[in-house]
């Protein structure tokens, strides 16, 4: 029996309301594929289960609220059937579950078969119950301003945490961009409309090549330390018109010519406005990138988005003073820079990487591969 | 089709790219994009969108001119070799 749990969308997220079933009882679920649709805080997001098998029961309700962890559904692996399951459970393990939270499941009418522990063992603690409580409490209706409060208030939480827990470091360096522009001009000049590329692009690739010789800013810290990322995942922050930020991830950045780039930057920047984002796309980012230069700023200094140990930053690419050889001329330049976490790595790491960022730009025809 | 054709055509696909925009509030001859914040991608959408309604290929060089939406229902207009 598979238990398919409510999963974490990100360091912001605690808690989700299920907007819709996409399977039934009966159904058979192939890895990867949408189940559910789920609101967050942010945004209502498509979530996708990785086991196959056989949907035997719906647990969670449409509308229900739950914290994350909680078992939504239980699905039968490849070959069990139902009477398997029964037969295979029964006698059922006693549960362990602690007095205190049997007593507050009582008085709040929390029904514990439906609660999933968090404690050793999976033991039911009275946190847990008292999460259940809150989640099956009714929610007020939602209205656009309190979602936009809801927003901002786990943005807040995890940036706060971040600036708690991370010591970051924060490096940054004036890029030429003459050639990148020129080159992406002369292809874009071959290109219809609908296939002509970003300089964001360039960028965006720039930063998955040369993470891949700077692995220790490319993956999570967590209790047992860092643990670098297999692929590099750009989570891409993206400003929501009505206010507020996702940051969906890119995946496998690094390996993907600029042309599918685009196309998928594309397609990413839709759905995160249109709210059809998928849960691996909200979860799987490895470092985040994020480019204020359209709204004027010449440099960013982000806070890291926990548990990730790195944020890029573009600002506004623009003419500037540039000496070089003894002669002074006006390029497009761009300041890149780098916020990461002191636990991982340092300030000399870190100008490294920009150094080879800068290096990669003047070579742009290198990154369509 | 006239100039208030055009500029009711640019209206509309700029709403389908930034609904909260109202369009009343618009000045024709101040820079578009930081009156509407559109970021790069909005800005290639929103061209792809009148070529697509228009049928007006834009190349990069000429994305300079395009500065207010009265520069950008000018462009048009020679575009399509309406007015003088």
């Amino acid at each position: 029996m598979i238990e398919f749990k409510l999963p974490s969308l990100g360091a912001d997220m605690d808690e989700g309301t299920l907007l819709e079933w996409k399977v039934g009882a009966g159904d058979t679920v192939k890895k990867g594929q949408v189940v559910a649709v789920v609101d967050t805080a942010k945004a209502a997001v498509d979530v996708e289960c990785w086991q196959e098998g056989t949907v035997a029961e719906l647990v969670a309700e449409v509308g229900q609220k739950m914290p994350v962890g909680t078992v939504m559904a239980t699905l039968l692996e490849a070959g069990e059937k139902v009477g398997d399951v029964a037969t295979a459970m029964a006698p059922a393990p006693r549960r362990m579950i602690s007095p205190a939270a049997r007593k507050h499941a009582q008085e709040k009418g929390v029904d514990l078969d439906k609660v999933s522990g968090s404690g050793p063992h999976g033991a039911v603690t009275l946190e847990d119950v008292e999460k259940a409580a809150a989640a099956k409490a009714p929610a007020a209706p939602a209205t656009a301003p309190d979602k936009s409060a809801e927003m901002r208030r786990v943005i807040a939480a995890a940036m706060a945490r971040s600036k708690r827990e991370i010591p970051h470091y924060y490096v940054a360096e004036d890029i030429p961009l003459a050639k990148a522009l020129a080159w992406l001009q002369e292809e874009n000049a071959r290109r219809p409309m609908a296939e002509r590329l970003l300089p964001a692009v360039l960028l965006l690739k720039a930063v998955a090549t040369a993470l891949k010789r700077y692995p220790e800013l490319n993956g999570f810290f967590s209790d047992s330390g860092f643990v670098p990322a297999e692929r590099i995942n750009l989570g891409v922050a993206i400003s929501l018109r009505q206010g507020g930020l996702i940051a969906p991830a890119l995946l496998d950045a690094g390996s993907k010519p600029l042309t599918q780039l685009m196309q998928e930057l594309t397609d990413l920047v839709q759905r995160t406005r249109a709210g059809s984002l998928r849960s691996s796309e909200m979860s799987e980012a490895t470092i985040t990138v994020t480019n204020l230069g359209d709204q004027g700023s010449q440099a960013v200094f982000g806070v890291i988005y926990p548990p990730q140990v790195a944020l890029v930053g573009f600002g506004r690419v623009t003419e500037r003073p540039w000496a070089e050889n003894g002669d002074l001329k006006a390029l497009p330049m761009v300041t890149a820079s780098l916020a990461a976490d002191h636990r991982v790595s340092d300030g000399h790491r870190g100008a490294l990487f920009l150094r080879e960022l800068d290096d990669l730009l003047q070579r742009p025809e290198d990154l369509d591969r | 089709m006239n100039a208030e054709e055009i500029r009711a055509v640019v209206l509309a696909t700029l709403l389908s790219i930034a609904p909260e925009v109202e369009a009343d509030e618009l000045r024709g001859d101040r820079p578009l994009r930081s009156q509407v914040d559109l970021d790069s991608m909005d800005w290639l959408n929103f061209l792809l969108g009148l070529n697509k309604k228009l049928g007006v290929e834009i190349p990069e060089a000429d994305y300079a001119r395009l500065v207010t939406l009265d520069d950008v229902v000018a462009y048009l207009m020679k575009k399509l070799g309406i007015g003088p």
